[in-house]
């Protein structure tokens, strides 16, 4: 089990990580999730041991890792530019780890033959690592990462480089290879579908601290903070003033409001509106919390299953039936507070 | 007995004198203690020395500063004009080879690029064979009366010969990298072919072509062997005249007040060379990867490319060929035979080399020349390297230390060889009969170029292939031997060769340290030109031949390793 403790880093003189603590499981994937120049990077090489905390330690299973230089680490670590070594080929590049550990021949070769097997890309021993596609060249990164069975895996953006499709293809499969081997990874990533899809658990970073921690569903279900909520762009995000009994005054009108804290009369509160959850208008008011909203079409964008309606008064929601553009509507919805 | 924590440590301290990355002010000041402690004691103390000797009462007489300010002139002259007559050549030359694509065009440019790299005493030695009193021009057509030996024609011509191609390549890069976007917008505009030139091409191309001049400038006024062996004494530049008020008219406080001219001025053009390239980087930034050049289709050009292909094939051949061919041609009157010329396939001038005779110029058979040469550059090699490779590591992540000092390990190429022999002799007259001192010397002036060729591999090899080494449980030096070493095996083969060809060929400094018993092969050559006799002559011949094929070999095996597109210039 890894843990983080305290981690305080500063970069010129600005705080750059700012007391950073978390643990990942035996079999656990966490994710690090954050814009760049949120500190991520600097924390997985942190953890790496590539660079040293300004206080704080790394530990695993309960040992200091502070004096361990990272080749004695055993953490397995995959780059966005893969890092593969351009003058040796996929077999001596899988191979790199297992001969530093000095393993027997015969014993190298069956695992790398069983590392290409987990990438799928069995036969490739003797390619050059420069002949070979971005995707491929990811996934000898991986196997090369893998064929120690490293006691943690680090994936530092590892899909950044890739197009779109090969991305969920790739990420589906490193999924299922983190299932079957049960090592337990950190993966850093900027992209919040990327972070959802395989994580199971998201720490959000932000400014150099974890702003948000939790699993998916529930960091999609209650973000907490209107930086979250923006950041993984879960809907229209607005200000309004409270004034007691659940409701408070925005720039859409009184509008009534899911809220478990306690907010005083006058308060500022940030609200959420999620755009799936809006429906068309005239249906009847069945929850307290759904708000009619009314509003000149704006701008009307056709995506797969549903139609973006954007208002004039800044507002969108998707809906199933596109309106015309011009067209005075209203529309329903919910309305969460979220400080 | 050390517990973990301690070993780490040690590994950690180990770590940052391998890895850039981790490198610490401490550990960098590490790796510059031998590179800048051999700057210290064999550039900086002799150079202290020669100030100390130039800035005395008796330096500054009338007769000397006369003196002086007559040589100055005479070599800003000389390198004036030359500089001059090889724009003359190379801008055409740049235009033919950026524009156009015609047969044997890679050879020819290749050809054109020999020069730059042979020793001084090759190309000296291939011109007197060319059209010498003893060339084949001469005996050939014994009625042509010209003189071409010690006249400033000579110096003139083997300087274009030398330097042409830095235009070529300069001016010919920048003008192929020129988007030809440009050229359509201006016609698109208005602008007919020559205001095309006049007002678009030319104003784009001027940075380049003053950078190339301006290096071209510094070759020239820093020329010595040329000037020596090709002119003579009577046309004194500074590097001459230092020779000369050295080793024959004995006056050390002249010879330290000339070469700190000498290093002034350099350094100046030094300082304007720099400061014009960083401009015409920015100028040139956005560039094009399509080539420009095409097939000449007008009469027009097909007249203008053959003439110039003919032009440089033989300017650039027949000196280069005369030397191997008057290395084995007899083509001399034997002594009391006046006036009858024997013609003929001959071997002597190189079996005579492997012979002792007594009364000759030498105590040792003349080919011992060849075998301290091979010595020297070896041992060149081992001290460069040894010295290059710390230097090169730390320059490979510059910090505030790094911009400070690599300005100082460049220097020694801003002051010339001759001077350099002058510092040792001043600074370490008591070694002189040592033979060490003179491959400290040629490593003083192989050291940048070793560096050079070094740093930008280190610098390339991705931070993130060491990290992700290190993740995999390589240690430090694990780390160094599996991934820096091998890619950097063909750079530093690259400075091997770099370092050793400029060994062999090195001639102002080591014709005035190097001891008579122990001569190098360019110092033996220029004894055997010095010498009256055929014999010497072809002696003198068969030794360049040696030299230029040794040098040529080099040169093909450097351009073999060098990493693709770095190092220029």
């Amino acid at each position: 089990m890894l843990e983080v403790h305290h981690i305080f880093k500063t970069y010129e003189g600005k705080p750059l990580l700012n007391d950073i603590s978390f643990k990942v499981d035996t079999g656990e994937t966490i994710c690090l999730l954050g814009a760049s120049g949120s500190g991520k990077s600097t924390l997985l090489r942190i953890i790496a041991g590539l660079e040293d905390a300004d206080s704080g330690f790394v530990s695993f299973n309960g040992q200091n890792l502070t004096s361990t230089p990272p080749h004695l680490r055993d953490f397995g670590l995959v780059f966005q530019d893969y890092a593969l070594f351009p003058h040796l080929n996929v077999n001596d590049n899988v191979a790199f780890a297992l001969r530093m550990r000095r393993l027997p021949q015969d014993e190298i070769g069956k695992r790398v033959a069983s590392s290409l097997e987990l990438v799928n890309l069995t036969g490739f021993e003797n390619r050059k690592v420069t002949d070979l596609s971005g995707g491929e060249q990811q996934r000898i990164a991986l196997a090369r990462a893998l064929a120690t069975r490293p006691r943690l895996l680090m994936f530092d953006e590892p899909l950044g480089a890739l197009d779109r499709t090969l991305r969920e293809d790739l990420l589906n499969e490193l999924r299922m290879i983190l299932h079957r081997t049960n090592i337990p990874a950190i993966y850093v990533t900027h992209d919040q579908e990327e972070a959802f899809a395989i994580a199971d658990r998201v720490l959000i970073l932000h400014k150099g601290e974890v702003i948000r921690a939790g699993n998916p569903a529930d960091v999609w279900a209650n973000p907490e903070s209107a930086f979250v909520a923006r950041f993984l762009g879960l809907g229209n995000i607005f200000e309004g003033s409270y004034i007691g009994n659940s409701e408070v005054e925005t720039k859409f009108g009184t509008l009534a409001v899911h809220c478990e804290h306690k907010h005083q009369k006058g308060d500022n509160v940030h609200l959420l509106a999620r755009p799936l959850s809006a429906g068309k208008a005239r249906v009847e008011r069945s929850r307290s919390e759904a708000n009619a909203i009314q509003g000149v079409v704006t701008d009307v964008i056709f995506q797969q299953d549903r139609f973006k309606v954007t208002l004039d008064n800044g507002l969108y929601v998707y809906l199933q039936q596109a309106p015309k553009a011009g067209e005075k509507i209203e529309v329903q919805v919910k309305v969460e507070c979220l400080r | 007995m050390e517990t973990g924590k301690q070993a780490s440590q040690r590994g950690r301290a180990f770590l940052s004198t391998c890895v850039p990355v981790y490198l610490s002010t401490y550990s960098r000041l590490l790796l510059w203690l031998i590179p800048l402690s051999f700057l210290v004691i064999a550039f900086f103390y002799p150079l202290s020395r020669i100030l100390a000797l130039t800035f005395n009462f008796n330096t500054f007489t009338g007769e000397n500063l006369q003196l002086a300010s007559r040589v100055l002139f005479f070599t800003f002259y000389q390198a004036f004009l030359s500089t001059c007559l090889t724009l003359l050549l190379g801008l055409p030359s740049a235009y033919l080879f950026a524009r156009y694509d015609f047969r044997g065009k890679s050879l020819l440019r290749a050809l054109t690029a020999v020069p730059f790299m042979l020793p001084t005493v090759v190309v000296a030695a291939g011109f007197s064979a060319l059209l010498g009193p003893r060339g084949l021009i001469h005996t050939l057509f014994p009625l042509s009366s010209f003189n071409f030996i010690g006249t400033l024609t000579a110096i003139l011509i083997a300087h274009v010969f030398y330097n042409t191609t830095i235009i070529i390549r300069v001016v010919g890069n920048a003008l192929s990298s020129l988007d030809p976007k440009l050229e359509a917008a201006a016609r698109s505009l208005g602008a007919d072919s020559f205001r095309v030139w006049w007002n678009v091409i030319l104003p784009i191309l001027r940075p380049s072509i003053l950078a190339s001049s301006l290096l071209v400038f510094l070759f020239d006024f820093t020329s010595f062997g040329v000037i020596l062996l090709l002119g003579g004494s009577q046309f004194a530049t500074l590097e001459v005249e230092i020779y000369l008020r050295v080793l024959k008219l004995p006056n050390i406080s002249l010879a330290a007040l000339l070469s700190v001219i000498q290093l002034v001025c350099t350094l100046i053009f030094s300082i304007l060379y720099t400061r014009i390239v960083t401009r015409s980087i920015i100028q040139t930034a956005p560039r094009s990867a399509e080539s420009n050049a095409r097939k000449p289709k007008t009469l027009r050009e097909k007249i203008f490319i053959t003439s110039f292909v003919f032009l440089l094939t033989s300017f650039f051949l027949l000196p280069l060929s005369a030397l191997p061919f008057r290395s084995l041609f007899r083509l001399e009157a034997d002594r009391g035979q006046r006036g009858e010329i024997q013609y003929g396939l001959t071997a002597d001038y190189y079996t005579e080399l492997f012979v002792n005779r007594r009364g000759s110029v030498f105590y040792v058979p003349p080919i011992q020349a060849a075998a301290n040469s091979l010595g020297y550059a070896g041992a060149t090699v081992a001290i460069s390297l040894l010295l290059g490779f710390p230097a090169a590591l730390a320059l490979a992540k510059p910090t505030r230390l790094e911009k400070v000092l690599d300005p100082l390990i460049m220097l020694p190429l801003g002051s010339s060889a001759v001077m350099l022999g002058l510092g040792f002799i001043i600074s370490f007259g008591a070694w002189l009969t040592s033979p060490l001192l003179v491959p400290f010397a040629h490593t003083l002036v192989a050291l940048p170029f070793v560096i050079r060729a070094l740093q930008p591999a280190i610098a390339s090899i991705p931070e993130r292939l060491r990290q992700a080494a290190a993740s995999l449980g390589a240690s430090p030096l694990e780390v160094w031997k599996n991934i820096d070493l091998p890619i950097l095996r063909r750079a530093t083969l690259a400075a091997a060769t770099f370092a050793f060809t400029i060994s062999l060929g090195e001639f102002g400094a080591t014709l005035l340290i190097s001891r008579p018993e122990y001569p190098t092969i360019p110092v033996a050559i220029e004894r055997f030109l010095s010498q009256p006799g055929g014999l010497n002559y072809g002696q003198a011949m068969a030794m360049a031949t040696i030299l230029m094929l040794l040098t040529i070999t080099s040169i093909l095996l450097i351009e073999k390793f060098r990493i693709p597109g770095s190092g220029e210039f």
